[in-house]
């Protein structure tokens, strides 16, 4: 039987797992949007194209499966470009659809024409137009196959109105050949046994963990890992929640704003063991002074990653579930040289620990005022263990990845490479559609809520209880952090004057506002915030001009902080 | 340091920007940049001269083979290859140096491919410095107008790409 093109489009999606889609109508588009009312497939609507991809991205990171997002051509596909360069930067799964002009005008400046493929070539890992149906069932299918294989990442399809419109026969290929990708999965094993020869001559091993441990699903790996030789690891702030923040080995997040014991363990280690990491400059500060003394194992799945910022001593290319399962095979052949390692790093892990007594993460406490950092602790332990925290970028972000402790994985979602003001509010309420009964909090700050607070209709419309903690300092706070150190406390543009009432923007859109303008306040508004259904805003009146710390500045080396006391 | 390139790639719309948009996006140089298909209609072979240090060419290999429509990348650098440019140049002929620009064009077994009573079109096919070494003869004429194709290279010995 024949099948028009936007049939055979949610077909596929419908074939693929999909079970929930973000988006918005438009005129290219609407052909989809008609099938979608006979299709099993539940979609959102979501109040801004960038939104509805955040969401779908927030949906990937909680889940790990493929969030799909879909906007309508010109306006509504140029909207979606912050939300896929977002996904991009920290390899999220997604396929975006976007609408397009009919073939025969494409190129002519049509009524909400843009070219898409030019437009996202270097913000996705690969991009298609469909230029006719009979290759379509294809593409879709290639395209989630890319979008979730190997290093993950966005994937557009750009679907002109007419290939929607036209018919062809559905057939749903079961395999996909592409003989340009063929990532690889599985670990050397002559390298392998090289890192292993490493590790037990290594006498100050730090492991350091970026975003890929939540990608390749490998938490549990890794935590035997760390256990089995008993090595210090400190994590990404893409890292975080992959690894247990309250267990002994860890030193929290390094880099910029990463704890003292961290950035000293790292800049004084002779290994390191870098797993799904990728030395952005956040983490390595000045390169000529990182780890100056480690030698590195640096295991990733991608090898562009790969000596592209630090030298390596010991590449090992592959997913990080296969390379540790065989790490950890081999550890086991070594049990009395493990033993004995496990023994040699004693002293390490006590001169990391007279570290971390020396230089606590911690702050000035105050009876009198709100400090940010009091909340994210409050947050951390009056919501379950299993709440997923999505965060906007800035000071707030820093506090959360600081002050909250994350246990489990993919708990933590947040926008680290691109570092995106705005993404957190959506991407709560894709993961919370994704998981209607878990708590999802966003924790945000009065600049970057103001960047998407439209998605509160859409959460009182799908009645997602997302519940949303505003540290209102009134400020673009880590903007004007910077001004204070650096630019002599010219705050320029970055003192948001007009107080909003968020309270009443809450219940604007039906849902709740509460405000906390003391500290014996906030663990009261938090609980009723919990206790409230549907989405919450809860406001707190913060400290104004609190600093993020310690702070290594830019162009310093990661033992060069800025501290607190 | 300069290095020639092989990149075969998918002979599909919109490949040719995926990999100059590759190299202009991470700051690498393109000194010449030549693409036709090969004998599989369904694969185009490009020919890039770029340059950078080891780091930035083992980045420009790696990167080119991410890009899901690369399917092999042959960096000639230190290997047997033979490298082959064309140059048309259209330069100055009066009276006084057609017999001069005749020469030379004989020394390098070049070819005139145009006649006009002020000028010769000459065609020069070769490694790119004898292109450049023509070019520099010619100059004193005055060269009215030079178009070179960029270096095209194969590898040398009986083996093909699938098994470089």
């Amino acid at each position: 039987m024949k099948k028009t093109g936007s049939q055979i489009l949610l077909e596929c999606l419908r074939l693929e797992g999909v079970d929930t889609v973000f988006g918005y109508p438009g005129g290219t588009v609407i052909n989809i949007y008609d099938d979608l009312m006979d299709s099993p497939i539940k979609h959102i609507l979501n109040r801004h194209e960038q939104a509805a991809v955040h969401a779908a991205d927030g949906y990937a990171r909680a889940t790990g499966k493929v969030g799909v997002a879909i906007a309508t051509s010109g306006p509504g596909a140029t909207n979606t470009v912050t939300g896929i360069a977002t996904a991009y930067m920290d390899s999220i799964p997604m396929v975006i659809i976007t609408g397009q002009v009919p073939t025969p005008l494409i190129g002519n400046d049509a009524f909400q024409e843009a070219d898409m493929i030019g437009i996202t070539r270097p913000i996705t890992k690969h991009n298609y137009l469909v230029r006719d149906i009979k290759d379509l069932a294809r593409i879709i299918k290639q395209a989630f196959y890319i979008a979730r294989t190997g290093r993950p990442g966005p994937v557009l399809v750009d679907l002109p109105k007419d290939i929607q419109m036209a018919t062809h026969k559905f057939e749903y290929p079961d395999k996909v050949e592409l003989r340009g990708y063929k990532p690889n999965y599985s670990g050397n094993s002559r390298q392998i046994e090289k890192a292993i020869k490493m590790i037990l001559a290594a006498r100050k091993p730090v492991i350091y963990v970026g975003g890929g441990a939540a990608l390749s699903n490998s938490n549990l790996e890794l935590k035997q890992f760390a256990e089995t030789i008993q090595a210090p690891l400190t994590m990404t702030l893409m890292g975080l929640s992959s690894f247990p923040n309250t267990h002994p080995l860890s030193l929290g997040m390094l880099g910029m704003h990463g704890t003292y014991h961290a950035n000293m363990a790292v800049t004084d280690s002779d290994l390191l063991i870098a797993i799904g990491a990728r030395f952005d400059d956040r983490v390595t500060g000045k390169i000529a002074t990182f780890a100056p003394h480690a030698k590195i194992i640096h295991i990733d799945i991608d090898p562009t990653s790969i000596k592209k910022n630090v030298r390596v001593d010991l590449p090992i290319v592959g997913d990080l579930k296969d390379v540790l399962k065989k790490m950890l095979e081999q550890l086991a052949e070594y049990d009395a040289q493990v033993a004995t390692l496990r023994d040699e790093l004693a002293p390490w892990r006590a001169k990391i620990e007279v570290w971390k007594k020396e230089q606590p993460l911690g702050y000035k406490s105050s009876k009198k005022e709100i400090k940010p950092q009091f909340v994210i602790e409050k947050l951390c332990e009056l919501s379950d263990e299993d709440a997923i925290i999505t965060t906007e970028v800035g000071q707030h972000q820093m506090w959360t990845a600081q002050f909250y402790d994350f246990i489990q994985p993919r708990t933590f979602l947040t926008s680290g490479g691109l570092g995106t003001m705005g993404y957190g509010l959506p991407a709560a309420l894709g993961a919370q559609a994704a998981f209607p009964t878990r708590q999802v909090i966003d924790i945000s700050g009065d600049g970057s809520f103001q960047m998407n607070s439209q998605e509160l209709a859409t959460l009182v419309q799908y009645r997602l209880p997302v519940k949303i903690a505003i540290l209102n300092n009134n400020f673009l706070g880590m903007v004007r952090q910077w001004q204070q150190l650096f630019f002599n406390r010219r705050y320029s543009q970055t003192c948001m004057e007009l107080p909003i009432d968020f309270k009443k923007l809450a219940e604007a859109y039906g849902a709740t506002g509460l405000q906390a303008t003391t500290p014996d306040e906030v663990e009261a508004v938090i609980k009723q915030a919990f206790a409230t259904p549907g989405p919450v805003i809860m406001e707190f009146k913060v400290c104004r001009e609190e600093n993020v710390l310690p702070m290594v500045p830019a162009g310093a080396g990661i033992n060069e902080m800025v501290l607190a006391s | 340091m300069k290095h020639t390139i092989s990149v075969l790639v998918e002979n599909e719309f919109g490949v040719l920007p995926r990999v100059s948009g590759l190299f202009s996006g991470r700051g690498f140089n393109i000194e010449s940049l030549s693409v036709a298909p090969t004998i599989d209609p369904t694969i185009s072979r490009m020919t890039i001269v770029t340059s950078g240090d080891e780091r930035i060419l083992e980045q420009i290999n790696k990167q080119l083979n991410k890009l899901i429509d690369v399917i092999k990348v042959i960096d000639f650098t230190g290997q047997d290859y033979t490298e082959r440019e064309m140059g048309l140049i259209k330069v100055n002929a009066e009276e006084s140096t057609r017999a001069e620009v005749l020469r030379i064009v004989d020394i390098f077994r070049a070819k005139v491919v145009d006649v006009t009573q002020s000028s010769y079109t000459v065609e020069v096919t070769g490694a790119p410095g004898k292109i450049d070494a023509v070019v520099e003869l010619l100059r004193p004429m005055g060269i009215k107008e030079l178009i070179r194709s960029g270096p095209v290279v194969l590898g040398r010995g009986a083996k093909g790409w699938k098994t470089q």
